[in-house]
């Protein structure tokens, strides 16, 4: 079957920091992959070249069958169908939970209004906070705010979702409420790549982990393999600091 | 391998088309206005041209200095209106100068009280602040320019009735001053006075093969201007006090009442400004750094002069500089009062010779030039005082 | 004795402080009564109402100038429109109150002819400001589009003569809505990623920031007419506006411009991640955050134009200032410049005030700082 995602050969570089060297990765269609590492590891630059928030130097993405390359159409075609969730949720504040939902379908799907909300609606209802729908960001809970950013991410519906860090910038207690609605996700049939120190997550979701450091894949396998028996030693001394 | 993209989708190609597309709206934009405007002066008989800057001016300038090449040197010299009205561009340019230069020594002093007394704890003096900022801050500048002008200078009582403190007159005809003017004895303490100054120069020069105490950068000069003294024998200064003489003034420093009502007004309005940014200066630092020197024993004056007062200066040069910029430019609006600098002098010229469009785009570089000095004295400054380690 | 207490701690606390308030009580005082004397004796306020019509409207021709007081009823009615859409906030029985209360205190004042114009224009900001708060926010800005062409036809013809006043507010009016678009314009050039257009608007703002306002007009005053075929006739009044639109979009850019790097980097990037391009990231997500954040320097530019606006005194335009001194220089009033230049500055200062006042509630009712 051909992966959903393949990346070939991709090289990166800030000034003369090489973050990515040479990585090769396939993604299948529904798979939900966890990548792990260290701070710098470049996990974060890696799951942003793929919707182009970053631009790659060397290699070769390509998404859905379409080419990531300088090509505008391709740029936006691609983004239309990745969806992506970040730590710091980015929410607009100017707009109420109802309208973040559904300006992107709006403007750039070309839905009618009515269609967009009852789309927003049910998602909202899906991560559980449908009554929250004409508040503003500020007045929600940090938990609220993800979830309220997964289903706008949603609301164009992905192909792909991207997830970069979700739980980092949340107090503990609301970390679950975002972790369920993930797991929700996952097996609903979404193809996933997420970043994040949520081993329990990875361990009960994940088809594949994969650990980054200093912009290489070191080891990918199983969650059971990965967290019982690191092949490397570094995967095994990050694993060792991480999990006590 | 990357397929080929067609350049007409190209990310990185389209930003270059659509910038030599805008670049060439730009210029034939511009070339059509010079078109367009080149045809009307011609129609209207106007030569665009530079030359009538070295034609004689032929009208008075009251007060300001020119420079002039006098027997094969440059010199200082007082206007007259048989020089060429490139010399009364520059009267009046010195007159900015003059004038922005006092008006930004005053104001900062003025601000900075005012912006302190905005925070006192007096409530007389925080509420007589807060008036005068609020009062001075939402009128124009040019109505209190000439409200000072046309209200209060040329209302003051002409010279024989004039009150008199100690020498300082207040009149119609301005206000004067006992001055200080160097006299006989000058010529001979002059060389001890300029190496002084030559010294501390050279000690600053040299400071980074040889280190000197600190102490030493003005004992040395002072030291040179007292010996200078002890051989010249008497003060090389003396009082020039003012004196009517029937209708005139002899002696003394004589301010003009339009350079007055400039100088009070750009000093009052532009102090309004700075005073509310030295109260958001001191109102924006951490309450610890009025607790701590508190509970360290230091008095509120102390605690104000040396804790508060040195890190909210820091923080206030950029947008104080700004204000000094401000301070320059409103000069121009002395024009409406007819002290003699750059705008005034420019409109006198065009009334007699033409070249308005010329002309005005002399001022324009003169001000820009100016700007651009003083916004790099400020950068320059800002880096110099920045408190090490912090990022900016 | 409280007030002995308070003042003692207030004003007495200490001998400098002590000393302080005696010096600057003496202070107040020899200048209070000095003005005061003046201001109830000698001076002769008759100057102001005697020359009222020609203060506030220069000469426009008098049966004409129930437009002007219609105009200024419809730009209240808008302003109070657009307040009303940013504040989204509650009824304001105090602009009602208000309103009436200076109607209430300036009857005795004026003309009986004008009266009703007085009531009609003083009314039109608290119904504006209903009318907002109860209709779709849509509507507002295509109300204000409308209004804008329906002043714009009723001060065709006859603008020549528009003087004193309401020439300054024209001026405000007219600089500032053509500022504004241009000044967003080198805002999004300046911050923007292609050098050409980066260049351009460096240039231009920091040509125009190094030169003062009154060397621009200047230069607009001169060179406006020659741009355009001499046959049109261009009034001088377009020419000036055409220079202060240029200057102030230099200096609106700058404030757009730091709202504008204010933004967080995260919503970019939210923007861009939902499929976004770039001129709907800037029309729906960053301009809009750009604007809010600094619109109380966008109301303080506003004021600075109002203030500004007394420059084209120095060009021979027939301004409130203009007017005022003309009006002292009429032999029959000779001698009255402190009279008419204190209440031009009394205008001036109201007007500021006004707008202060506005600008204040408008970011407590936008929830600034807290959204």
């Amino acid at each position: 079957m051909e992966p959903i995602i393949h990346m070939e050969n991709v090289n990166k570089w800030f000034g003369a920091l090489h973050v990515l060297k040479d990585i090769n990765l396939d993604v299948q269609k529904g798979e939900v992959v966890v990548v792990i590492g260290p701070s710098g590891s470049g996990k974060s630059t890696l799951i942003r070249t793929i919707n182009r928030l970053e631009e790659i130097q060397k290699g070769r993405i390509v998404v859905d069958g379409i080419e990531l390359n300088r090509d505008v159409r391709n740029i936006d075609a691609v983004r239309k169908e990745v969806g992506m969730v970040f730590q710091s949720f980015n929410l607009f504040p100017h707009m109420t939970v109802l309208e973040n939902i559904t300006l992107a379908p709006r403007i750039v799907r070309k839905w009618p209004r009515e269609k967009a909300e009852q789309i927003a609606m049910e998602l909202l209802e899906r991560v559980d906070i449908a009554d929250q729908a004409e508040k503003y960001p500020a007045q929600l809970s940090g938990g609220q705010q993800q979830r309220v950013a997964i289903a706008r991410a949603l609301a164009m519906q992905p192909k792909i979702m991207l997830f970069d860090e979700p739980t980092s910038a949340l107090d503990p207690e609301m970390v679950g409420e975002v972790l369920d609605a993930m797991k929700e996700l996952a097996k609903s049939g979404m193809t996933m790549l997420v970043v994040t120190h949520e081993m329990g997550f990875a361990r009960e979701v994940a088809d594949r982990v994969i650990f980054m450091d200093m912009g290489e894949i070191i080891e990918e396998g199983e969650p059971d393999q990965v967290f019982s028996h690191p092949q490397h030693e570094r995967t095994q001394s990050f694993l060792a600091r991480i999990l006590h | 391998m990357t397929k080929a993209v067609p350049f007409w989708k190209d990310e990185r190609k389209l930003a270059v088309i659509f910038q030599a597309i805008l670049l060439a709206v730009v210029l034939v934009v511009l070339l059509f206005l010079g078109y367009m405007a080149s045809t009307n002066m011609a129609d209207r008989n106007l030569k665009f041209s530079f030359g009538f800057l070295s034609e004689p001016a032929d009208f008075q300038i009251y007060e300001g200095y020119t420079v002039a090449k006098e027997q094969g040197r440059w010199i200082l010299r007082l206007y007259h209106p048989s020089d060429q009205v490139w010399q009364a561009m520059v009267t009046g340019f010195l007159n900015t100068l003059r004038v922005s230069f006092l008006g930004i020594v005053l104001t900062t002093i003025l601000g900075v009280l005012v912006g302190v007394g905005r925070l006192s704890s007096n409530w007389l003096v925080n509420r007589f602040s807060f008036a005068y900022v609020e009062l001075i801050r939402n009128t124009p500048l040019l109505v209190q320019m000439v409200f000072w002008y046309l209200a209060v200078f040329l209302l003051l009582p002409p010279l024989r009735t004039a009150p008199r403190f100690h020498g300082l007159i207040v009149s119609n005809k301005g206000v004067l001053i006992p001055w200080l003017v160097p006299d006989a004895a000058w010529a001979n303490f002059a060389p001890y006075f300029y190496g002084g100054l030559g010294l501390w120069i050279l000690l600053w020069a040299v400071r980074s093969f040889w280190k000197p105490p600190r102490w030493l950068y003005w004992v040395a000069p002072v030291a040179l201007w007292g010996l200078g003294l002890i051989l010249v024998g008497s003060l090389p200064l003396e009082w020039s006090v003012p004196r009517v003489q029937g209708f005139r003034v002899e002696g003394g420093m004589q301010l003009s009442p339009e350079f007055s009502s400039v100088l009070l007004a750009l000093v009052l309005y532009t102090a309004s400004y700075i005073a509310e940014i030295v109260r958001g200066a001191i109102q924006s630092l951490p309450k610890g750094q009025w607790e701590a020197p508190a509970s360290l024993g230091l008095s509120y004056a102390q605690t104000l002069r040396l804790i508060i007062l040195p890190q909210a200066m820091r923080i206030v040069i950029p947008p104080l500089g700004n204000q000094y910029l401000n301070l320059t430019k409103n000069s121009s609006l002395a024009i409406a009062i007819a002290f003699p600098e750059i705008m005034s002098v420019y409109e006198t010229t065009v009334n007699q010779a033409g070249h308005s469009i010329e002309g005005i785009l002399i001022v324009m570089a003169a001000y820009l030039s100016l700007s651009l000095f003083i916004s790099a004295l400020i950068n320059w400054y800002n880096v110099k005082v920045a408190l090490v380690g912090v990022a900016r | 004795m409280r007030a002995l207490s308070w003042m003692k701690e207030n004003l007495f606390n200490g001998w400098f402080n002590s000393l302080l308030t005696l010096i600057t009580a003496w202070l107040i005082f020899v200048v209070t009564r000095g003005v005061l004397v003046w201001a109830f004796t000698e001076a002769r306020w008759s100057v102001v109402p005697d020359n009222m019509r020609l203060l506030m409207a220069g000469s426009y021709p008098p049966d004409l100038v129930w437009r002007l007081w219609m105009i200024a009823a419809i730009i209240l009615f808008t302003g109070g429109l657009q307040y009303a859409a940013q504040a989204r906030g509650g009824a304001p029985w105090w602009l009602w109150a208000g309103a009436l209360a200076l109607f209430a205190v300036s009857y005795p004042v004026v003309f009986p002819a004008t009266r009703f114009f007085l009531l009609i224009t003083l009314l039109a900001l608290p119904v504006g400001v209903t009318v907002g708060l109860n209709v779709p926010r849509r509507f507002v800005n295509w109300m204000t589009v409308v209004v804008v062409l329906v002043v714009f036809s009723m001060l065709w013809g006859q603008t020549a003569r528009i003087g004193g006043f309401t020439l300054t507010l024209l001026l405000t009016a007219l600089a500032s809505v053509f500022a504004f678009p241009l000044g967003l314009l080198l805002a999004l050039g300046r911050t923007g990623k292609w050098p050409v257009f980066r260049t351009l608007s460096i240039l231009y703002i920091e040509l125009i920031r190094g030169v003062p306002l009154i060397t621009v007009l200047f230069l607009s005053y001169y060179m406006v007419p020659l741009f355009l075929p001499a046959s049109w006739e261009v009034p001088t009044l377009f020419s000036i506006v055409v220079g202060f639109s240029m200057f102030a979009a230099a200096y609106l850019a700058e404030y757009v411009r730091g709202g504008i790097q204010g933004v967080h980097k995260g919503q970019y990037e939210a923007a861009w991640a939902l499929g976004l391009s770039g001129s709907q990231s800037a029309r729906y997500i960053i301009l809009p955050q750009a604007i809010r954040s600094v619109i109380p320097a966008l109301i303080g530019q506003l004021i600075a134009i109002f203030k500004d606006t007394s420059l084209i005194y120095i060009l021979s335009l027939f301004d409130l200032l203009f007017m005022a001194l003309t009006v002292a220089r009429n032999p029959k009033y000779l001698g009255t410049e402190r009279e008419v230049l204190l209440f031009v500055a009394f205008v001036y200062f109201v007007g500021a005030a006004l707008m202060s006042y506005a600008s204040r509630r408008l970011e407590r009712a936008m929830g600034l700082g807290t959204r």
